[in-house]
């Protein structure tokens, strides 16, 4: 079993590294982006019977810093 | 007097702080970072700079899970002196002894190199040898020194009187250019500056040793 987490710094909150990306791109001549926020993904091996409830726990505890991040899980 | 320097794997201030708690005339216990608990009789516990855990998920995250971290958590709980410099004010704000977070630096460049500081209360154990607006010297050195808050908390921060440091040229990005925050007790200070690097007249200034050296004074015993 296993869950995949998205990471992502709160909308509002100043991203230097996905804007750093955005003037990369835009450098290279890819004229159509408007924006680009960078996150992180994590993935969990999970043991049988873990419930979203016990990864929404980790995201809370550890994975994110709910201060300035936002998570989501997808159980697959 | 005493005081403990927390030692996790990637810490690099550690002794630095020792020393300068050391020269303010504290008797100091290096603890690693596996210790569940602190030493007895402890005044002050010291977070140092660094790079714990290498900086991995987010800076300070691994160490403020950590199991002496926990006792750190336990001793400000209890109304116990914390001082967290740099990674160590990044540890702070990841257990949530502090409010807050430390971004990557706007500029996205790690910066080193001494900056000036106001003092924005002398009102705490930590900044009371200094005057209200003067201005100090420090040293920085920091990749993610970018302090985050919201706007309640940055207006509480203010309310309380408890922004301790501001840049006078904010290097970084921070909101309100702030540089070190004090709990609502006032007993813990964070901040990314380093004063152990400005404790001797070797390190080219001496304007962090007034940190040290209040200390003293207010946790010297009667």
């Amino acid at each position: 079993m296993k869950a995949r987490v998205h990471v992502m710094l709160k909308t509002g909150v100043l991203d230097p590294q996905g804007e750093a990306v955005r003037h990369a791109l835009t450098a290279m001549g890819f004229d159509k982006v408007e924006g680009v926020r960078q996150g992180k993904v994590i993935d969990l091996d999970l043991a049988e019977g873990a419930t979203q409830a016990d990864v929404a726990e980790m995201c809370e505890k550890l994975l994110a810093n709910t201060v300035i991040e936002r998570y989501e899980i997808e159980m697959v | 007097m005493r005081a403990a320097v927390i030692v996790f794997p990637g810490s690099n201030c550690d002794r630095d702080l020792a020393v300068a708690f050391g020269q303010a005339g504290f008797s100091v216990d290096m603890v690693w970072h596996k210790d569940d608990r602190l030493p007895e009789g402890v005044d002050i516990v010291g977070v140092p700079g660094g790079f714990s855990y290498g900086d991995y998920l987010r800076c300070g995250a691994i160490a403020a899970r950590s199991p002496v971290c926990n006792a750190v958590v336990e001793h400000a709980e209890r109304g116990g002196y914390v001082l967290g410099v740099c990674n160590g004010f990044q540890i702070l704000t990841e257990t949530g002894i502090l409010p807050g977070a430390l971004l990557r630096n706007a500029g996205l460049k790690y910066i080193c190199r001494t900056v000036g500081l106001r003092v924005e209360t002398a009102d705490s154990a930590f900044t009371g040898g200094y005057g209200t607006g003067d201005v100090i010297d420090i040293p920085i050195a920091h990749h993610d020194g970018n302090y985050f808050a919201d706007d309640d908390t940055l207006a509480r921060l203010r309310g309380e009187d408890r922004v301790a440091f501001t840049y006078q040229d904010n290097p970084n990005g921070s909101r309100d250019d702030i540089a070190g925050i004090l709990s609502a007790n006032r007993r813990v200070l964070g901040m990314m500056p380093h004063p152990e690097r400005a404790a001797d007249p070797g390190h080219g200034g001496s304007d962090g040793t007034a940190v040290f050296r209040a200390l003293a004074g207010v946790l010297q015993p009667a």
